[in-house]
């Protein structure tokens, strides 16, 4: 018999790791990566490919040549940035910008916090949002899906009709009339990849919900608040403010609400914080898509609120045993 | 064009000195009256805010020097005498120099004299580890091995040793501030005077068990038998619940404790010239035999390995 | 609130109690209980018989104890712990097992209830009565509520929350009537008010059989209550939650509430001391682990040897790596198997590597999972940092002296981060400045009544 081991208690621990967490995000996301491959093609796979393989790699230069720490690759989150920010992209992104955000994501916004469980911003969002302030005409240049499925072609929604609003003359009713909600839920539109299928996108929430690996109040708060504040600017002037349901799902918001806004890293840890947390994305969200100069606006919003963060941990505690 | 370059460069003229006004005028409202001598002190400080001085940082102690009627009470174990000598001009008051002090490590149960018995898989820290059982070896007195004073020491003079698994201290870095000593929860760190050229004697242990118990636990352990004691001819060593303890006050470092110790408890740091045993021990016998040659017993009060002459 | 919910793992659930062959030697620590370390009042070469007092109280916080063999005292004086710590134990050659005279060991049910509460409160004393649930305090002393406080309600602890442990739950399928009369006895002490027995839903039978008991037996206002199953359910400030929907303040004890809460082995000692004049000499004791051969639930007497139980039992096992003393949640480790049982030891559990190493330390990645786990409502992740920093005034308005150390954050932690180790230091700094604080308010008080009584001379 060798040493017998002595520690504080308690003995046992669940079989929880940060790396079944992390693996439970990647089984979530597999619908949705699925969907955008069958619906965009060999293109999208190379953007995935490239943007995955890079982020598992500068995490693991990083860690090795510059932090001179132990390697955090296997835990999976580089994984997951890299899945996230290849579902922001066009699938029509060249294979060097894919990079370049994998760059910023995983070395600017990541690494230089720390790593894992230091950053203050959503990684994938730092990258995307990057890039679409960098490179605006890739990253707005929507290319039609052109996989295996017939779809419509053109610009994303919320883009076709910020246009529209601006050429003037036509009312948002006219223009949102062109898209049915069947083929919003099932993604038959062109858009970045995560933007396409609303139902993949909310499978992998609900999966990761019934694991318990994430808490659903800050997406739900994220689209109440985007269907209350939508409903009644609607109500105010539907020819100029478009309704809840075609906010809900167009424009990444699920994508946003279910994968990037419940990051355990940049979201807050109470029950109300994350309900605060929620509100702010989804009402940010609702009046850069109404007033703001980008069609889009939930990447923004979920960046400003993850500032708000450390705040809103401070400010929201929750209730301890037998004290007012 | 001009016109309005010209109401630009006016505007922000004015907004600026409206502005600069206001901060003067909170400035003088929210004025401190302070002596200005607490700032000439702390500049004076070395800055490293340790604590060891037994005052929150360097600001704290100027202002406690300041008020202070004397600087008897309030001294910078890091700056020394040096940093002493400058508050002391600076207030205008005496101050005791003080013998220079260093942390030495008292355990020298390495790896090989005292065994692990048992494997600690709790959180890496002293703290935790002695609050939980008497430790990973035997000795329930010894280094646990953690490395808490390591964490504690801000001048980057304490590091573990991977042989030993024990701390090593370098007396040129070591201030002497305490903060490892507080943080030891074995007690194991102490601060004693430096010595002439850094010589010093003392017990690398502080187990308190009866002989037979320590020893069985290290090979190494003080076994509180009394032979340093009984050698000493400056009464400095006094053993107390089996254990040693040099006073650094009376030990002349004559080095005979050294050399009798059956298990190599007693350390003698810094010494030029290596120790050799069997002549100490003839020293001790021949004097013991009462036959005491005046020559010899000089030497014995000076520092083996110095010649008298350099020794004052 | 709050809370885990670990395999339950009961693989010694169907062994009934048995007993365990007399050591040749016992030991017996004169610190079992919390409060002051008893006095012994044997000498070396006394002889002494099963039952004797051979340590006295040693204040008012403090306990009887006696001897569990019969045989000479051989030696008293410091020995280790099972965390190697020295502590003064009394060391009983045994030569057999005679029992004192006036000591009941026949097997007979006495259900009559003694009159007076007074001498029924003597009689737990005297019998050195402890709560046996794990915090070993007194129960003479939660008898006697201070003056101004009111039980409303007797709960009696059988939730056994802990994975593994199955020795109260076997107490209450073989010895339930006599649980169920001590369970009375409390309940007439404290007044005669309600009395609850609280069971986890994982012991349907115990449930079923104390419900028989109770009819079987009679006694008005004692009911079973099936508790749901949750780590730490059986934490008296929990049970009280969820038994009487009242929490506990900070650093208030349960009787501010109304509750006295009693263990099931506890309620069994009670039943002894005071209908058959038997003081607490052994307690059941789960061994068990998946790694163990032999799953056991024995009937130990107190300062038996830990070796001597594991030998019984066939050594320990090749790919045992950690024994602990209690459950997997709270129990210590055991650092020295040399050490002897106290009236507190439940159980001694074998775990292998794999099932207790524990995994490197990583970044906290803010998941919050061990605040959702804390029964407390604390924010574990935050004390850690404020412990590591030794911000004491932080950790106080964050209530770290309100952990339970029950080890669901430690438990539940994705990256392995010894939360708990490490809030205990800080839990430790807070308790400690907060006694400081009030023996600096005592002295001021003091201080200023001497300077008045001055004033008035």
């Amino acid at each position: 018999m060798s040493n017998l081991i002595i520690s504080p208690s308690p003995h046992i621990h669940s079989k929880d790791s940060t790396k079944s967490l992390m693996r439970d995000v990647v089984i979530a996301l597999i619908p949705a990566v699925i969907c955008s491959v069958v619906f965009y093609g060999w293109q999208e796979l190379l953007v995935l490919g490239v943007s995955v393989a890079s982020c598992v790699l500068l995490e693991w230069a990083i860690t090795k040549f510059l932090m001179k720490a132990p390697c955090t690759v296997g835990d999976f989150s580089a994984v997951i940035t890299g899945i996230l920010l290849a579902l922001n992209l066009p699938y029509t992104t060249p294979w060097w910008v894919v990079f370049i955000g994998a760059v910023v994501a995983i070395g600017v916004a990541k690494m230089t916090f720390g790593g894992i469980g230091q950053n203050i911003w959503n990684p994938a969002l730092v990258g995307r949002v990057f890039l679409l302030v960098s490179f605006p005409t890739y990253m707005t240049t929507w290319g039609a899906p052109a996989g295996v499925v017939d779809a419509v072609s053109g610009p994303t929604p919320l883009g076709a009709i910020q246009e529209g609003l601006l050429k003037g003359g036509a009312s948002v009713q006219d223009l949102t009339a062109a898209y049915d909600y069947k083929s919003l839920l099932f993604a038959n539109l062109g858009g970045s990849a995560g933007e396409v299928c609303a139902l993949a996108l909310l499978a992998g929430f609900v999966y990761l919900c019934c694991r318990k690996v994430i808490k659903p109040w800050i997406t739900l708060s994220i689209f109440a608040t985007v269907a209350l504040t939508a409903l009644v600017f609607n109500l105010a002037n539907p020819a100029r403010f478009t309704g809840p349901l075609f906010n809900l799902l167009t424009g990444g918001l699920v994508l946003g609400a279910c994968f990037m806004a419940t990051d355990y890293v940049t979201s807050p840890m109470s029950l109300w914080g994350g309900v605060i947390f929620g509100v702010g994305i989804g009402f940010l969200t609702m009046m850069i898509r109404y007033f703001g100069a980008y069609p889009e606006g939930v990447s923004f919003a979920i960046l400003i609120m993850n500032s708000v963060v450390p705040l809103l941990n401070r400010w929201f505690h929750q209730k301890k045993f037998g004290r007012k | 064009m001009v016109k309005t370059i010209l109401l630009i460069v006016a505007v922000i003229t004015v907004l600026g000195l409206l502005l600069a006004l206001v901060l003067y005028l909170v400035a003088q409202k929210f004025k401190v009256e302070e002596d200005p001598r607490i700032d000439e002190v702390e500049k004076a400080m070395p800055g490293a805010n340790c604590g060891g001085c037994g005052f929150a940082g360097c600001r704290a102690f100027a202002e406690a020097a300041v008020k202070a009627p004397n600087l008897d009470n309030n001294y910078c174990p890091v700056g020394g005498n040096e940093v002493m000598a400058k508050v002391a001009a600076i207030l205008g008051q005496e101050v005791k120099a003080k013998a220079p002090e260093v942390a030495v490590v008292r355990c020298n149960g390495n790896c090989e004299a005292r065994p692990r018995v048992n494997d600690y898989d709790g959180m890496a820290s002293c703290q935790v580890k002695a609050a939980l059982y008497s430790g990973d070896t035997g000795c329930a007195f010894g280094c646990l091995g953690c490395g808490d004073c390591v964490d504690a020491c801000q001048f980057g003079a304490l590091s573990m040793d991977p042989a030993t698994g024990l701390p090593v201290g370098d007396e040129e870095k070591c201030t002497a501030c305490g903060a490892c000593a507080k943080a030891c929860p074995k007690h194991i760190i102490e601060i004693r005077p430096k010595g002439p050229r850094g010589m010093k004697v003392f017990v690398s242990c502080v187990n308190k068990d009866k002989g037979p118990v320590a020893r069985k636990a290290c090979a190494n352990a003080c076994i509180g038998c009394g032979i340093c004691e009984k050698t000493c001819t400056h009464a400095a060593i006094k053993v107390d619940s089996f254990l040693a303890y040099i006073d650094p006050a009376l030990c002349k470092l004559c080095r005979e404790c050294e050399a009798v110790c059956p298990t190599g408890a007693i350390h003698g740091l810094n010494f030029p010239k290596a120790l050799d045993k069997e002549a100490i021990k003839a020293r001790i016998k021949a004097r013991s035999e009462g036959n005491t040659p005046s020559v010899a017993k000089n030497k014995a009060d000076a520092p083996s390995g110095a010649s008298p002459s350099e020794a004052k | 609130m709050g809370g885990v919910h670990p395999h339950d793992s009961k693989i010694s659930r169907e062994c009934a109690i048995e007993p365990l062959p007399l050591a040749p030697v016992v030991y017996i620590s004169v610190a079992q209980h919390i409060g002051a370390p008893s006095v012994p009042v044997v000498a070396v070469g006394d002889k002494v018989k099963v039952g004797q007092v051979i340590a006295e109280p040693g204040g008012f916080v403090s306990a009887f104890i006696h001897s569990s063999v019969s045989g000479t005292v051989k030696s008293i004086g410091p020995r280790a712990d099972l965390a190697g710590r020295p502590s003064i134990h009394i060391e009983i050659e045994v030569e057999g097992d005679e029992w004192l005279e006036g000591i009941d060991t026949s097997d007979k049910l006495i259900t009559e209830l003694p009159e007076d509460n007074k001498a029924t409160i003597e009689k737990i004393r005297l019998g050195g009565v402890v709560g046996l649930g794990g915090a070993t305090f007194p129960t003479h002393v939660k008898l006697s509520p201070p003056p101004g406080s009111k039980c409303e309600r007797v709960i009696i602890n059988g939730c056994e929350c802990e994975p593994y442990l199955t020795s109260d739950f076997r107490t209450l399928l073989e010895k339930g009537e006599q649980v169920v009369v001590g369970a009375a006895i409390l309940k007439k002490v404290m007044g005669d008010v309600p009395c609850t027995i609280a069971i986890e839903e994982n012991k349907p039978e115990a449930i079923a059989h104390i419900q028989e008991v109770i009819a079987k037996l009679g006694y008005q206002g004692i009911e079973v209550m099936p508790m749901k199953m949750r780590y730490p359910q059986g934490g008296e400030k929990q049970l009280i939650d969820a038994v009487m929907h009242r929490q506990v303040g900070s650093g208030a004890l349960p009787i501010s509430v109304g509750a006295v809460v009693q263990n099931v082995a506890t309620a069994l000692a009670v039943y002894d001391a005071v209908q058959k004049g038997r003081p607490i000499v052994d307690n059941s004791v789960t061994v068990t682990g998946e790694c163990f051969p032999k799953q056991a639930n024995l009937l130990v007497r107190v300062g038996t040897p830990l070796k001597y139980i594991v030998d019984y039992l066939g050594g320990v096992p090749a790919d045992a790596a950690k024994i602990i003393s209690g459950g997997p949640m709270m129990g210590r480790a055991v650092a020295n198997l040399d050490a002897a049982t106290v009236k507190g030891t439940g159980a001694l559990l074998f775990l292998t590597e794999q099932q207790t190493r524990r995994a490197p330390e990583g970044n906290c990645i803010r998941c919050g999972k061990c605040a959702d786990a804390c029964p407390m409502g604390l924010e574990p992740f935050l004390l850690n940092k404020l412990s590591r920093n030794g911000d004491v005034e932080a950790l106080e308005a964050n209530a770290a002296q309100d952990c339970i150390e029950c080890g669901c954050c430690l438990y539940s932690c994705p990256a392995h981060i010894p939360l708990l180790d490490i809030i205990r230091q800080g839990k430790g700094a807070v308790l400690g400045a907060i006694r400081a604080r009030a023996a600096a308010a005592k002295a001021a008080a003091e201080a200023a009544k001497a300077a008045a009584e001055a004033d008035k001379k």
